[in-house]
């Protein structure tokens, strides 16, 4: 079984972002990338099962400029098997990357789509849900865990109330919560191997995509700067503050 | 608190644009090492050293390793962090390839090295001394024992070990009593006891090999007659897995001043089976292939506390508030200002940061050398490069050690009393770093290596690829308006090295304690001058940058600042050190010993 997992790169998540002085979004020119954590996450849970014998082959695919590439060698350097770049310049939404991947996803004919939940720059949380429906598959979103046969695939989703399995029938879509397992850290081996390692360069027309934004960013604006707090002295004055500022009636 | 980034942005500057890694990447022995590969490598490694093997630096200082019934216990989690570095390949970076290498060249190997030391000096030693081991095995071993124990070591599923000191002999190791005695089987059975082996004994590897120096018994006498021999802990059985275990007993640890994480063994040999590597006699030999590469190494350890140090010191600088700034409040919306607002504490976070930086790109430059004595085109760059190493290694050790100390110390300095208490994990770097100065072959002993073989060596000869570079770029850069004071500053140092050399060759040759008595001093002027011609080259890159208005992240204009400062407060050192080197050794020489 093949298993497709695309990746984006995104700022670092130790970076501390800034906004654009003239609010059309995030400061990104100097800034560290690298790939968004949960599709580390993906790729990890793709090599475990490929590991485990449960897959053959895994392919990342990534949609976004040049320096992709760099995510996707990323992706390699871990263990996956070759690449996908789909070369876009500027924001492409999250439905236009689902509907590039349901282009990808017809080309390569995968087993199971393994996708973070979510890219930590805008935290839309859309595009796995998006490929799902293009595709017609079942979805498993924030698994926590995954166990994968030959036709149908047992996933565990953390959900609001604690968790809960779902069985889908191959293939499918599943995407990945913080805890379905610790990514590794690529080996020396592997990040040489990884440059040797295809990676076909694909454009949004190769799939008869068009990836104009369908949503304008009216502003970006930093979170307000927290207030300075104050010490009391006893619980009725805390209550009294609380009233004061309409916090509890 | 202990905080540790690899400095990334340094490192590929120095790699790519001060040394040109593509000299390096255009000998066909390295045409894997891409610059895309290897940045690669050094962001891995960057994430690895700061994940996974920095926590364990303060918890492992406290608690240190333990002896239990002849086993040697290493710190909670070093196991672990060890088995993550093993199974990633990373021991087996620079190794050679016909032994499971990766083949990745030395002046990559040396950065990764830097950050690992940054990161937990002690975890350091466990893969350091497999190399040093495996290296000397690479060169003199027999074709059997390389094929026995190469491909385990080179991989690190097997440690290595050195074990050269005893009780009465470190220094002058001709008086050695450990013996071995050729056994019926073509082996050796050695006995003896040796004392300050680091990973003499540990719990990181299935097995451990120690190449153990001793006299056989027609060995003549002194240093003449040591003899090197390859003693594993557990003997391979026929199938090459660890079998039985051979008479090597870890009878004590080392109570130390710091790196408390390292196990430093006492080791006692009893009839324990062992093999020859090298000659019959010609132990010393071998045993300095591995010195040399280790006293590189040993460098690098220096340069990554210094590293380390300083990070931790600026974040403190930075965010401690005591005080104003002497020129009227910084911060009047807080309390007080950081005490980075202080000229004193920018002195001391300068002088780390700039220490760090030179020895950074002098040692890369070294390092670019080994690479280049291994595998350059023709016979006369190999042995040009290996003259270039021969000379400089004794200086990377000793000076990139004691301005290790020296930093660590400094950054004592910025924390104040926090420094002092362990809460902050400062002054766990002073007494890490202390230990650099003095193994494999003190600071002193350094010099002495410096002034009295090095120099003299063919008639100077190894001076040339260090001194004819230098006057070249003075040279044709003394015209140069903005790059001018940095030259001046640098021709006048090496102008008073060129006077040093010149007055200790002729001194020394009549007189060797003569060079005795300047060669410390020496040896750091002859680091200030390699530092200073590193930060200048530095800054004329960074110039033309600026010039082309390339410099979006700040980066070049801070190299030059950089460079200004080394140039206007270290150099001017190297005029002191001159006017020592000048007295003679007259008055380090008078006192009589009685009244001492």
């Amino acid at each position: 079984m093949k298993i497709l997992v695309p990746v984006k790169r995104v700022v670092d998540y130790n970076v501390k972002i800034r906004v654009k002085p003239d609010g059309s979004g995030v400061d990104l020119a100097n800034v560290k990338m690298a790939m968004n954590p949960f599709d580390e996450i993906a790729v990890e849970e793709a090599l475990r099962q490929k590991e485990a014998g449960a897959a053959t082959e895994v392919v990342v695919v990534s949609v976004g400029p040049a320096q992709a590439v760099e995510t996707l060698r990323t992706g390699l350097a871990m263990g996956a098997d070759r690449g996908i770049h789909v070369k876009v310049d500027g924001t492409v939404e999250p439905l236009a990357v689902a509907k590039i991947l349901a282009g990808v996803c017809r080309a390569e004919e995968p087993g199971l789509v393994i996708m973070g939940k979510q890219a930590i720059d805008d935290d839309c949380n859309q595009t796995g849900q998006m490929l799902a429906a293009l595709m017609g598959w079942g979805q498993g979103t924030f698994a926590s865990k995954l166990v994968l046969g030959a036709a149908e695939a047992q996933v565990t989703r953390e959900v609001d109330g604690g968790s809960q399995t779902v069985a889908l029938a191959l293939p499918a879509v599943v995407t990945t919560d913080l805890r379905l397992n610790e990514p590794r850290y690529a080996s020396l081996p592997n990040i040489m191997k990884a440059k040797k390692k295809p990676v076909d360069v694909k454009e949004p027309g190769d799939f008869g995509v068009d990836v104009a934004p369908r949503l304008k960013v009216l502003k970006t604006v930093e979170p307000p700067a927290r207030q300075g707090g104050a010490k009391v002295g006893s619980v009725g004055e805390l209550v009294g503050k609380l009233r004061e500022t309409g916090v509890i009636r | 608190m202990q905080v540790y980034e690899a400095p990334l942005r340094d490192m590929r500057f120095v790699l790519h644009e001060l040394h040109g890694l593509d000299r390096i990447t255009a000998l066909p022995a390295y045409a894997e090492a891409t610059p895309d590969v290897v940045d690669g490598v050094l962001d891995e490694a960057a994430r690895l050293t700061k994940e996974v093997i920095l926590p364990l630096n303060a918890p492992g200082d406290l608690e240190g390793c333990r002896l239990e019934n002849g086993v040697v216990r290493t710190p909670e989690g070093f196991r672990e962090a060890y088995a993550v570095f093993r199974d990633g390949g990373w021991p087996s970076l620079a190794g050679d390839p016909a032994f499971g290498g990766q083949g990745l060249p030395e002046c990559v190997n040396k950065l990764v090295e830097e950050m690992i030391c940054a990161a937990n000096l002690s975890f350091s030693l466990y893969p350091g001394l497999t190399h040093g081991a495996a290296k000397a095995l690479e060169v003199h071993g027999s074709p059997e024992l390389k094929a026995r124990f190469l491909r385990n070591m080179t991989e690190g599923t097997w440690a290595g070990a050195m074990a050269l000191t005893e009780a009465h002999c470190g220094t002058d190791l001709g008086l050695m009593r450990t013996r071995a005695v050729p056994d019926d089987a073509g082996a050796y059975r050695l006995s003896g006891s040796k004392i300050f082996i680091s990973a003499g004994e540990h719990d990181l590897t299935e097995n451990i090999v120690h190449l153990v120096l001793a006299r056989l018994p027609d060995a003549p006498p002194g240093i003449k007659g040591i003899s090197m021999f390859l003693v594993p802990k557990l003997i391979p059985g026929e199938d090459g897995r660890p079998g039985r275990r051979n008479g090597v007993i870890c009878t004590g640890l080392e109570h130390k001043m710091g790196l408390k994480a390292s196990a430093t063994c006492q080791i006692t040999y009893e009839d324990a089976v062992g093999w020859l590597v090298g000659a019959p006699h010609k132990g010393m030999q071998a045993m300095f292939t591995m010195m040399n590469e280790e006293r590189l190494g040993v460098g690098i350890q220096g340069l990554g506390v210094a590293s380390a140090a300083y990070q931790s010191a600026a974040a403190y600088a930075k965010e401690r508030l005591q005080g104003r700034a002497l020129s009227g409040a910084k911060r009047p919306d807080l309390a007080a200002d950081p005490i980075i607002v202080h000229p004193d504490v920018r002195r001391m976070l300068m002088t780390m940061r700039v220490n760090a930086e030179a020895c950074r790109a002098v040692g890369i430059w070294v390092a670019q050398a080994v690479d280049l004595s291994k595998h350059a085109g023709t016979p006369a760059e190999r042995k040009e490069a290996e003259d270039f190493t021969a000379l400089m290694t004794p200086v990377v050790k000793a000076l990139f050690t004691d301005l290790g100390y020296e930093m660590a110390s400094l950054g004592v300095q910025v924390y104040g009393g926090h420094g002092y208490i362990r809460d902050h994990g400062v002054e766990q770097f002073v007494r890490d770093a202390r230990i650099a100065m003095l193994y494999e072959g003190t600071n002193g002993i350094q010099a002495l290596d410096l002034v009295g073989r090095k120099m003299p060596a063919h008639m100077g000869r190894l001076l040339r690829p260090f001194f004819h570079p230098i006057a070249a770029f003075i040279e044709t850069r003394k015209g140069d308006a903005a790059l001018g004071p940095l030259v001046l500053a640098l021709e006048r140092a090496f102008g008073m090295l060129q006077l040093a050399t010149g007055q200790i060759a002729t001194a020394g040759l009549k007189d060797a304690e003569e060079a005795g008595a300047a060669a410390t001093d020496y040896l750091r002027l002859m680091g200030l001058v390699a530092m200073s011609y590193m930060l200048t080259r530095s800054a004329e890159i960074a110039q033309e940058k600026l010039a082309a208005g390339d410099d979006a992240d700040g980066f070049y204009a801070a190299k030059l600042a950089s460079a200004r400062f080394f140039t206007d407060r270290v150099l001017p050192q190297a005029t002191a050190l001159f006017l020592a080197i000048k007295s003679g050794k007259a008055s380090t020489m008078a006192m009589p010993e009685a009244a001492f």
